[in-house]
């Protein structure tokens, strides 16, 4: 069971992964000593598991390609799907995979550097793999926002210098 | 001409604000970090701001009621009742423009010609001159530091005259983030109990309340409700100070009267805003105000911060248990607030609001918003502590 202050270490480092423990303690009002060991807690018990920082590619380099790829499978007796997704997200194109609801049953977010590394990816080793019935491919072509974030510069601080 | 004629004196002779003042300094200079701003950093909630555009798109451009939108007032009332005070939406609400239209209308209905009204020092301020311009004479009472700057009976019963006619209260508190809990309100109220004064409660602050408890109107307690104005608005909490929405509770006698200054000087609160002011309340019951908690929750964290940067820097900062300001005591640097302010502006680029614009009472002291980001307010509390290196 996460304490109010475990949420709220979670919450601040998944704005901000670099703020620091002297930081996270006073805006906590824990201690130093006592923030250091809830984020060590928390990453033995794997609920923090990585400090990332979000990136706008598109801004980098024009070559990277992503795809999010509906899959449909047969669930397996005693399994359900978890065994099929292991068998999924164990491909290093794989970068995210999802048990859905609705129409399909897996989303799969696949990167590669072109469109026909990742088509090929889908038609020889996806969509053979055992108890895959269907895949739809969908390529991005453009993100607006990413986890919160708008990747447009957005309008700077309008507000009145003093007020 | 001669404008020293055409003009009314006791108009005239009011100053403009030492906010103001301060704000000519600022923009006239580059990279400065401000923690002068006395508005949320978050623009409005999105939803909110597309019901405005859909209303436009319906064709809703004309005046509503004097009072205003019809299922406006009764979230309003509903709102206000999380507050513990009950107004009926038919008769003891009015929709204003910003809580400070609230102000005005409170004081012009309530002064006559030199009736003398009790303003907390240092407070917001705006409220000495609406009592100028509405013909009433201020009379500031002295908060301190020592007691989180709340008002007590002790504090008011000596400058009680015939001519006291009201009391304004404003909490949490703008410049001082003070706060007033039910322990202090009851025994205020028990002296006022006994007194023909009224009380212009502006709680524009209500929901920016860091005491663990809900904010309570003063309305609230007792019998208070029948001498109290109580102002609010949706500028602070829901981060919508653009649109100037507000609203005023207060018992049908004294609404009444306020209804019809704002019938003759405003006719009603714009209609755009009052639509987007109806989605912040509607969405607000749905969601349990989780907009209006993911702010508070930020502003929280940066007030933990800021309080504890100052304090490392050599500043004896009380609690701020309300609102989104710190207000450090300069005193120790043999600065007046002022000094302060401009040097570290000067030195560091670090935009503060010298105390003393809040009123006498707020000299030694200066107003640090952390209506700002995080990154800004880390490095504007490292600015400060290198500044202060010169004085600890």
């Amino acid at each position: 069971m996460l304490s109010q202050t475990d949420i709220s270490i979670l919450e601040i480092l998944s704005d901000d992964a670099r703020t620091p423990v002297s930081a996270l303690a006073v805006m906590t009002g824990l201690s130093e000593d006592e923030v250091k060991s809830a984020v060590e807690r928390l990453e033995r018990d794997r609920i923090l598991l990585k400090y990332p920082a979000m990136i706008n590619w598109d801004r980098v380099r024009d070559d990277r390609v992503q795809a999010l790829i509906e899959v449909r499978v047969t669930p397996q007796r005693d399994e359900g799907f978890d065994a099929i997704a292991a068998k999924i997200y164990n491909f290093e194109e794989v970068k995210s995979v999802y048990l859905m609801s609705g129409a399909y049953d897996l989303l799969v977010i696949v990167e590669g550097t072109n469109i026909k590394q990742l088509a090929l990816f889908v038609a020889e080793k996806l969509s053979t793999l055992e108890h895959v019935l269907s895949t739809a491919t969908h390529f991005v072509l453009k993100k607006y926002k990413q986890d919160g974030v708008i990747m447009e510069k957005v309008p700077g601080d309008d507000r009145l210098a003093v007020s | 001409m001669d404008y020293g004629k055409l003009l009314c004196g006791r108009v005239a002779q009011v100053p403009p604000s030492g906010i103001r003042r301060f704000f000519d300094i600022v923009s006239e200079m580059r990279d400065v970090i401000s923690l002068g701003v006395g508005e949320p950093d978050f623009t409005t909630p999105w939803r909110y701001s597309d019901a405005a555009i859909y209303s436009l798109r319906q064709g809703h451009t004309h005046y509503t009621s004097n009072r205003g939108l019809k299922e406006l007032c009764r979230l309003a009332c509903k709102y206000e009742a999380r507050f513990g005070a009950g107004y009926d939406p038919a008769q003891e609400v009015l929709i204003t423009v910003g809580a400070s239209e609230g102000i005005d209308l409170a004081l012009r209905t309530l002064l006559e010609p030199g009736d003398e009204v009790l303003v907390p020092d240092p407070s917001y301020v705006s409220y000495m001159p609406c009592v100028t311009f509405a013909g009433g004479v201020c009379v500031p009472v002295p908060t301190r530091a020592e007691n989180g700057f709340v008002i007590t009976p002790e504090m008011i019963r000596p400058l009680i005259t015939p001519r006291t006619k009201a009391l304004i209260l404003p909490y949490p508190n703008n410049p001082t983030g003070g706060v007033m809990r039910r322990a202090d309100m009851e025994p205020l109220a028990d002296m006022l109990e006994e007194t023909g004064i009224a009380v212009i409660a502006d709680e524009i602050y209500a929901e920016l309340n860091y005491t663990g408890e809900k904010h309570l109107s003063f309305a609230a307690i007792g019998n208070m409700k029948e001498r109290t104005v109580t102002l609010n608005g949706f500028s602070k909490a829901f981060a919508m100070t653009g649109w100037r929405m507000g609203y005023a509770c207060a018992p049908k006698p004294i609404l009444d009267v306020m209804l019809r200054v704002h019938q003759y000087t405003i006719m009603c609160a714009p209609t755009l805003g009052q639509y987007a002011a109806l989605e912040a309340l509607k969405s607000g019951f749905e969601t349990d105000f989780a907009d209006v908690k993911r702010m508070v929750t930020q502003y929280d964290r940066r007030r933990r911060v800021i309080v504890d940067g100052l304090r490392r820097a050599g500043l004896p900062t009380h609690e701020p248990l309300g609102a989104f300001y710190a207000f450090p005591c300069v005193k120790g640097t043999g600065l007046s607030s002022n000094e302060f302010c401009l040097r570290l502006l000067e030195e560091q680029r670090v935009a503060c609001v010298p105390g003393d614009a809040f009123g006498q009472g707020g000299e030694g002291y200066v107003r640090c918003s952390y209506a700002s980001s995080m990154e800004n307010i880390r490095e504007a509390v490292r600015r400060i502590g290198i500044f202060m290196q010169k004085y600890r």
